[in-house]
């Protein structure tokens, strides 16, 4: 029942096919646009929500991008009645055990590590993928510490930070995207680094 | 809808089950059953691009000349996988991100292909959309299956509920398990369906 396979009726069917499909695509692609759209500006303000203190400014509509050592950083100041409160940095390291980590991590004005969130990974189900929090607390002893004086680096590399057992390779990545969120932190926040009054944040 | 109808359907389920007899589409199989929702999440998506892709192809194949027929059903295919992928961007984002790479790759799924060139091709709508729904079930049913055996062995939880204190056996998450876990569902599925085959 097919139709003879000339050139004239095999162009003419696929360039049907082709413009249909195409038409159908563009339909949902603009149906699904603002949605898609939102579910993403949502997720961003839900991980500054989670690592920076309450706030009632929109952080997304202030953002600070930069570029260090090659890769983008994006800053989130959250500020409440007019003064900041915490600065939210999306940071990003490729070297986790597969793939990006995107991680959120929020200080406060002084430097401290107030919260930090994953924003994605591909890190091993079991063993890496604990530095997310709804799976294990192992991210949450950054929390509290100012880099000024908690050396960003696992144990075994002589820093601070206990690493995640049988996953070293993720915990050292996850320390070296917190160790970019805060340089770029301190290129808008340079007087956060005062050692002399580092111990109180203990 | 008449015995032929429901006989496309079940067919699809048991006695030609793409996981489980036909052994197709194994790398999304293995891939996406870490837990049952994402094996469930990828069944379902499979499963609507299946039935819509076969009705499509039940309609335009008396109008696609023989020889350009394959590039002709991937476009379809193709176009409905974007479709599903683009609401469940929208709609679904958690799972979408969990299925990450494999809701694009349900283009090139064998199941999708094979069944629009052997089955709907040269059959009506009705029993187009029939067969996609029919093995789309038995897919649906497989990965939810696997999910959940790999979920409840491996993180001790069910859909995410988790009823026992402890990690699990961590290589049933990871892609060993995979294997282990669906060459122990298929000699079990052998066993029970035996009898009717």
């Amino acid at each position: 029942m097919s139709k003879e396979s000339n050139l004239k009726n095999m162009l003419l069917c696929l360039f049907v096919i082709a413009s249909v499909t195409s038409a159908l695509l563009c339909v949902v692609y603009l149906i699904t646009y603002e949605p898609i759209e939102e579910s993403k500006r949502n997720k961003v303000n839900a991980a500054i929500a989670l690592v920076v203190p309450a706030f009632d400014n929109n952080p997304s509509g202030e953002i600070i991008e930069m570029e260090i050592d090659g890769r983008i950083v994006t800053i989130y100041p959250a500020l409440k009645e007019g003064s900041p409160v915490g600065y939210a940095v999306k940071a990003s390291t490729t070297k986790g055990f597969s793939g990006l980590i995107v991680l959120m991590v929020g200080f406060l004005p002084d430097g401290t590590i107030y919260n930090s969130a994953v924003v994605s990974h591909l890190e091993t189900p079991g063993l890496g993928d604990k530095m997310e929090q709804k799976k294990h607390n192992w991210s949450l002893q950054f929390n509290g510490k100012n880099p000024t004086n908690y050396k960003l680096s696992v144990k075994q590399d002589g820093g601070d930070v206990d690493a995640i057992t049988a996953a070293t390779i993720s915990s050292r990545a996850f320390c070296d995207a917190v160790e970019l969120a805060y340089k770029a932190f301190l290129t808008v926040k340079p007087e956060a680094v005062n050692p002399g009054k580092g111990d109180e944040y203990e | 809808m008449n015995m032929s109808k429901i006989h496309i359907i079940t067919k699809g389920i048991v006695k030609e089950n793409p996981i489980f007899v036909l052994l197709l589409g194994m790398c999304p199989t293995l891939g996406t059953t870490s837990s049952a929702i994402n094996g469930m999440g990828m069944g379902l998506a499979t499963m609507a691009v299946l039935t819509l892709s076969n009705m499509a192809i039940s309609l335009i194949s008396g109008f696609v000349p023989d020889k350009v027929r394959i590039p002709a059903y991937v476009v379809v295919i193709a176009t409905f996988t974007g479709i599903v992928q683009l609401l469940m961007e929208a709609y679904t984002p958690a799972l979408y991100e969990a299925l990450g790479v494999f809701i694009p790759l349900i283009a090139v799924n064998c199941i999708v292909l094979g069944r629009a060139e052997a089955y709907a091709s040269k059959n009506s709508v009705i029993n187009a959309a029939c067969d996609g729904m029919g093995m789309g079930l038995g897919f649906v049913m497989a990965l939810t299956i696997l999910g959940t055996v790999r979920e409840l062995l491996g993180n001790m939880s069910v859909f995410g509920y988790k009823f026992a204190q402890g990690d699990g056996m961590l290589i049933f998450i990871l892609a060993p398990g995979a294997f282990i876990a669906l060459g122990y569902l298929i000699v079990i599925f052998k066993k029970l369906t035996a009898k009717r085959m």
